[in-house]
């Protein structure tokens, strides 16, 4: 039974247990709901949760081990000889799989039946371009072994998946007669669905946190490849970036210096755009814009966070790149591209704007009015206010606006390319081309590449490194934060 | 109201520092202030009285132009200081604060040490020219807020960190810091418990040797305890204004009366 099929029956059942649940508590009350523990609905959920939980957890956990084990019993059917000299034990096994695939389409389309099937010899039968004109690509021509394998692959499955079935429909039946049998009126079913809603909430924040261990593990097992074949002194502590691009490896230099040098300045950059022009906004919008203008201007700062960065990147490629070459560069013999740090660091930064503003402005108005009151009482201006009572109050959330958006300068990549170009260089001219970690991640792995040189296998020490990179700034963005609210509050 | 003890009665200055005449505010269409005429004489404590709602804590604000921050509001009629219209045009609002300081309901300290708190006022109007003279500043304002003997050892902790009452006094040292005139102080002790209220009852007694102080309450006690003059507003109108013992014991409108003994507010 197909797995969509099986889901539906189950919901059916949970459907049933959602009646029975509703309509026996109903019943055990005489019908009247107040002598119920909880209302009916409750003792409903409370019947196809129990029923759909279980079986569905239940499925999915053979869904997991199945492959495993049909894999198991079919791997040692391969004879050592039906193995080929170049090939390997999993090669095989995969044409096992495609074989198996291959024949289950031919019963789709009616070219075999069943029990045909069971019949074939490959001394009979050309199964290659049988299985080719279903669109079934295979290597070489099918060994007996082979097709006896994967014969016994597609009995197996079919065996697992009709068991799989009745063991499914068995325990979403069980979970409804155990939860029909539970309820009568005194049954705290308000307090069990709780329970089910707090075990979804956990789940979700614990599958949160899985995935970012698990993008953490999945980098760490590759840069340590990397660091096995290239010697992490040359990676860190390298000035040269030059892979080479013979393919055969060796001759590289992978120096991360110039990459970090390059992702520092374009972000020391767009930050001294961002923070001060971000900054002053968030200070006009909060303390000095009446509301109207508030309601037109805030969310008119706010699109240019939702503009695409490779819009931004072609803004940088077209119009400021020459604009600064032409005026500024040019004029004062800095240099004559267009591609420059100045490029992408200033369109960067208009791109941070936004994530200043609108964050800071949120904290600002987070001040207290007592405090500004307090002030003016006083005889202070309101820009005496705001730089000697407002912004130190607002202090750690504004610089949590500012980490942030260095994290994202960090990060960045569309812009640089376009904006600061692809070259690796230890240069302290603001109008040469550069680039950063994240533009060489891009160009590391894209096009032909094989995932066994250092030169690809370095993408991921450089994501590594950039990952801590950011984190260690979001630890000293939360470390500042509570430092000055225990100051503060 | 056994319980009230009156303080000394003797107004000793018959001096007018502010004299409010036929005073309208509205916020918005609201009318929140009707006509309201009331002198406030030199070196007086002066309480306003009346129920929530009542218009007391408006006026009040009235005197030092601290409606001006709220946008609706709207203040017609004449309020002069020493003879100077505070509504006239060419009062700056931000010198007049200076010059009637203002400590509010909630302790408001800023998120700075109580130093910098102290000095916050003086720096900004430049009262100290060098930095003994600025300590010297804090100091004698924390001492006349009854402040100095608990802080004195830690002025660099933050203000915040102080108890209720204390950062109350030390909302009014910062008041007194910057040498106003008139002081003037919003229910300064309906945070505060009744041994912090004592502290600053008696600090407002000892601030009337040197300023004019307006203090708005909810408390009848407080105000037969530390006012020479009582002010009743109710519903937006200046009801009776007079000796704080002749208001307490011998009321001429029947709703201060009402008002007094607990009939109405």
């Amino acid at each position: 039974m197909p797995l969509l099929w099986l889901l539906l029956l189950i919901l059916a059942i949970a459907g049933v247990g959602y009646l029975l649940g509703r309509n026996r508590a109903l019943s055990s009350a005489g019908g009247e709901i107040r002598k119920l523990h909880s209302l009916p609905s409750y003792y409903g959920y409370n019947g196809a949760l129990v029923t759909a939980v279980p079986a569905i957890i239940f499925m999915m956990i053979w869904l997991l081990i199945q492959p495993i084990l049909i894999e198991n019993r079919t791997v040692i059917l391969i004879p050592d000889d039906a193995i080929a000299e170049d090939s390997t034990r999993d090669l095989v096994m995969s044409d096992v799989r495609r074989i198996a695939e291959g024949l289950d389409r031919l019963i789709a389309e009616g070219a075999l039946s069943a029990t045909e099937i069971g019949d074939l010899r490959t001394e009979t039968t050309d199964i290659r371009e049988m299985l080719g004109e279903v669109g079934v690509a295979l290597g070489a021509e099918v060994q007996p072994a082979v097709l006896n394998a994967a014969l016994s692959y597609r009995a197996l499955r079919a065996t697992s998946s009709m068991w799989m079935t009745i063991c499914v429909i068995g325990v979403a039946v069980l979970g409804l007669a155990m939860a029909v049998t539970r309820t009568n009126a005194t049954f705290r079913a308000r307090n069990s669905v709780e329970a089910v809603i707090l075990t979804l909430l956990m789940l979700a924040s614990t599958l949160a946190i899985l995935t970012t261990l698990g993008i953490v593990l999945s980098m760490l097992f590759e840069a340590r490849n990397f660091f096995n074949q290239y010697p992490w002194q040359d990676f860190f502590f390298g000035l040269t970036w030059a892979p080479s691009f013979s393919g055969r490896g060796g001759g590289s230099e992978l120096g991360i210096i110039p990459l970090l040098w390059g992702t520092l300045y374009v972000s020391l950059i767009a930050l001294l755009v961002a923070v001060p022009i971000g900054l002053f906004a968030a200070i006009y919008l909060s303390e000095y814009a009446g509301p109207k203008m508030r309601a037109f201007a805030k969310p008119l700062i706010e699109i240019l966070a939702g503009i695409p960065t490779i819009v931004y990147g072609l803004f940088a490629l077209i119009t400021v790149g020459p604009l600064l070459r032409d005026y500024f560069a040019e004029p004062f013999g800095l240099g004559n591209g267009s591609s420059s740090v100045m490029t992408a660091g200033v369109v960067m930064g208009i791109m941070l704007i936004p994530f200043v503003s609108s964050l800071s402005d949120d904290i600002i108005n987070a001040v207290p009015q007592s405090l500004r009151d307090g002030s003016f009482g006083l005889g202070a201006t309101h820009s005496e206010t705001i730089r000697q009572v407002v912004i130190p109050a607002a202090l750690p959330g504004i610089v949590g606006a500012v980490l942030l958006a260095a994290s994202r300068a960090i990060g960045e990549t569309m812009i640089v390319v376009l904006g600061a170009g692809a070259a690796a260089k230890l240069d302290l001219n603001p109008f040469e081309a550069m680039t950063t970690v994240t533009v060489k991640i891009v160009s590391q792995l894209t096009g032909d590449t094989d995932f066994s040189s250092p030169e690809t296998l370095v993408a991921f020490a450089l994501g590594l490194t950039l990952f801590a990179i950011t984190l260690g700034l979001n630890i000293l963005a939360l470390y500042i934060v509570r430092k000055y609210r225990e100051q503060y509050e | 109201m056994n319980d009230m003890r009156f303080t000394e009665r003797n107004v000793d200055s018959t001096e007018i520092k502010i004299r409010a005449k036929n005073v309208d505010v509205f916020y918005g269409e609201t009318h929140a202030i009707k006509g309201v005429d009331v002198d406030i004489p030199e070196k007086t404590v002066t309480a306003f009285i009346g129920p929530s709602g009542c218009g007391k804590s408006t006026f009040l604000r009235c005197l030092n132009r601290m409606n001006d921050t709220i946008d609706t509001c709207r203040v017609t009629g004449d309020i002069k200081l020493d003879d100077e219209d505070i509504y006239d045009k060419r009062v700056d609002p931000v010198q007049l604060r200076a010059k009637v300081g203002m400590v509010f309901q909630k302790p408001n300290p800023f998120p700075k040490s109580i130093y910098d708190n102290v000095a916050y006022g003086p720096r900004i109007h430049g009262l100290a020219g060098n930095k003994a003279e600025l300590d010297q500043i804090v100091e004698k304002s924390l001492r006349r807020a009854a402040l100095w003997g608990e802080v004195k050892d830690r002025l660099d902790a933050p203000g915040t960190g102080l108890s209720g009452g204390q950062q109350q006094r030390l909302c009014i040292a910062r008041a007194v810091a910057t040498e106003p005139e008139v002081l003037l102080m919003d229910e300064p002790c309906s945070a505060l418990d009744p041994i912090a209220t004592a502290q600053v009852e008696e600090l407002i007694d000892e601030l009337r040797a040197r300023y004019s102080v307006v203090i708005v309450t909810h408390s009848m006690q407080q105000a037969a305890r530390v006012s020479q003059k009582t002010a009743f507003f109710h519903l937006g109108e200046l009801v009776e204004f007079g000796e704080t013992g002749a208001i307490f014991t011998k009321p001429e409108d029947p709703r201060t009366e009402s008002y007094i003994t607990g009939r109405i507010g």
